[in-house]
């Protein structure tokens, strides 16, 4: 337990201590990376909800990832080319408000996790896989041949959205506003854990019968984490495509999909800042190995086997050890 | 009977050519320690599936303090004053003992819907599980993870989730398994005590505990019953030798 919190701590310093060197240094692009990191660990934070607590084994993330890019980019489309929006005979208006652009991402994606959570949920194990991944293919290729935005090209804005106080095109304020939506998400979702929710969750993960048995209904609370866990997964999408000002079908791949199950993986399966760790070490391969050598998922798919053969806490209970008994074991 | 705090009237279950259930009635009483026993495969976890509703009887209804519960899931079966106990322990083994008795407060409470708080943080529900707890000698233990307690213990931490619950009626299931001599003694002991806050309808396999508590016996053979009575009568009678306990000697 105190293990793992000074592994937490030293986690976030990094994470804070880097970009400062960088903005110092006048190193812009570790500080784009360094944003890269946070988004994905905020998207894993998402999936370790559903995937670490709950139990469910979601292959199609991609979804909420996707619609939380979209989101962005179709409301940014229209607010640059000052065309409103038409639908169902009403004309919306486009925007460049980050604050309105979340808003949308998070409704859309939970709305989006509570109809897939609802149909795909009645199924387990590796048909939750399998019906999961199949929502991700449909989104991905209905974004494909919706032409209206980008069909496969994807869709380029211009100007990143703004955010009231801060100038978002600035890397580190960028970076500091993403890294402050991470350790919101962080700490809600280290209540969530040692809550009341948190801990009928986690016992139905680990014996729906119990659950059952003392009143609580395992599919709805595994529907409720599934909401949150794409609602937040949303949100990193729309930070993610602010981050590159473009969004294409690729965030609703499913090697997206693959690529932010794996890095929980690395970092350690429903521990705290087991996302948070596999996505740096996610974004540092990607970038060392990948100046090295196009092949470098060779490499990433070596980190992942050792990982599974000899730490199965991941990296995270590899340095502080099993999960205290204190929190929901989830501390 | 009117009184019956829990009762099945005629269940029957099928599967394919199987009868599980055939035509079961059974009443719990106020006060009573009701034993089900039967070989093995007579169909008794069938028909605890069907009491606590795990599965759906094709024919007939179970009611629950005077409420036809047939159609209602486990949990709302639960909320109305079900308390059971498996066969083989379902606990959340990688929790400790208090969060697992804290779970059935919670359940019991219907205050699960809440994010931000801690649950062991929430007195009353920590009361009430620490009380379970210290009922059947958990209470040192409360620390603990649950992998690591012994077998013995994870049966009384059943026992104790189920309190939490302030149940109307209890199911066990073999609450006995795997105790051996001693740990059966005081849980025979315990579950003496029990019956006097809400009966308990026994399935057990330990013959010795069965006719130290039961108030009644009901004698399940390939999904019937066959008699249902007094531990005297169900030792005197010709059909239950002769299908189960005949057997067994």
């Amino acid at each position: 337990m105190r293990r793992e919190a000074a592994l937490n701590a030293a986690i976030l310093v990094a994470l804070i201590a880097v970009p400062a060197w960088a903005h110092l240094s006048d190193e812009p692009f570790t500080i784009t990376l360094a944003t890269r990191a946070v988004i994905l660990a905020l998207a894993a934070v998402g999936l370790n909800i559903a995937l670490g607590i709950g139990g469910m084994v979601s292959f199609g993330h991609a979804v909420y990832f996707g619609i939380g890019g979209y989101a962005m980019g179709i409301l940014a489309s229209h607010a640059q080319s000052y065309t409103p929006m038409e639908l169902f005979g009403l004309s919306i208006e486009g925007t460049k408000s980050m604050l309105v652009i979340w808003l949308v991402a998070v409704v859309l994606s939970a709305l989006a996790a509570l109809v897939i959570g609802l149909l795909s949920l009645r199924t387990s194990g590796v048909y939750f896989i399998m019906i999961t991944l199949a929502f991700g293919q449909m989104f991905f290729f209905f974004s494909i041949s919706w032409a209206a935005y980008g069909g496969e090209d994807g869709l380029s804005i211009y100007v990143r959205n703004g955010f009231p106080g801060l100038n978002t095109l600035v890397p580190i304020q960028y970076f500091g506003l993403c890294l402050a939506i991470l350790l919101v998400v962080l700490w809600f979702n280290a209540r969530l854990a040692r809550s009341p929710f948190g801990l009928a969750l986690n016992a139905a993960r680990q014996s729906p019968a119990r659950a059952e048995t003392v009143g609580l209904n395992p599919m709805r609370l595994r529907l409720v984490a599934f909401v949150i866990s794409g609602a937040i997964t949303g949100l990193a999408g729309a930070l993610f495509a602010d981050l590159n000002r473009f969004v294409s079908p690729t965030m609703f791949s499913w090697q997206l999909s693959g690529e932010i199950t794996v890095l929980i993986i690395i970092g350690g399966v429903g521990r705290l800042m087991g996302p948070v760790a596999g996505a740096v070490v996610f974004v540092a391969l990607e970038h060392l190995l990948g100046g090295l050598t196009e092949f470098w998922h060779i490499y990433l798919g070596a980190a992942l086997l050792l990982v599974v053969l000899f730490a199965r806490g991941g990296l995270v209970g590899l340095i502080a050890g099993r999960p205290g008994g204190g929190g929901g074991g989830h501390g | 009977m009117a009184d019956a705090v829990l009762s099945t009237h005629g269940i029957t279950k099928r599967f394919g050519a199987v009868t599980a259930s055939e035509d079961v009635s059974l009443e719990l009483r106020p006060g009573e320690i009701h034993a089900v026993i039967g070989p093995n495969g007579a169909g008794k976890s069938t028909l605890i599936a069907q009491i606590c509703g795990g599965l759906r009887p094709d024919a007939g209804r179970v009611e629950l303090l005077g409420r036809d519960v047939t159609g209602l899931a486990t949990p709302e079966r639960a909320r109305l004053g079900l308390g059971r106990t498996f066969q083989v322990s379902a606990l959340a083994m990688e929790d400790t003992v208090l969060q697992n008795a804290l779970l059935g407060a919670l359940g019991a409470s219907g205050r699960v819907w809440r994010f931000l708080g801690a649950a062991l943080g929430d007195r009353a529900l920590r009361a009430q599980a620490e009380e379970a707890l210290g009922r059947v000698g958990l209470a040192e233990h409360a620390a603990m993870r649950v992998s690591e307690l012994g077998h013995g213990q994870r049966r009384l931490l059943e026992v104790a989730i189920a309190l939490t619950l302030q149940p109307k009626a209890f199911v066990m299931d073999e609450p006995m398994a795997g105790l051996g001599a001693d740990g059966s003694k005081r849980m025979t002991a315990f579950l003496d005590g029990l019956r006097a806050e809400a009966p308990i309808l026994l399935v057990e396999h330990d013959m010795d505990a069965v006719f130290a508590l039961a108030d009644r016996i009901s004698v399940l053979v390939y999904g019937r019953v066959i008699a249902t009575g007094t531990v005297a009568e169900i030792r005197a009678s010709a059909a239950v030798r002769e299908a189960y306990l005949g057997e067994e000697a």
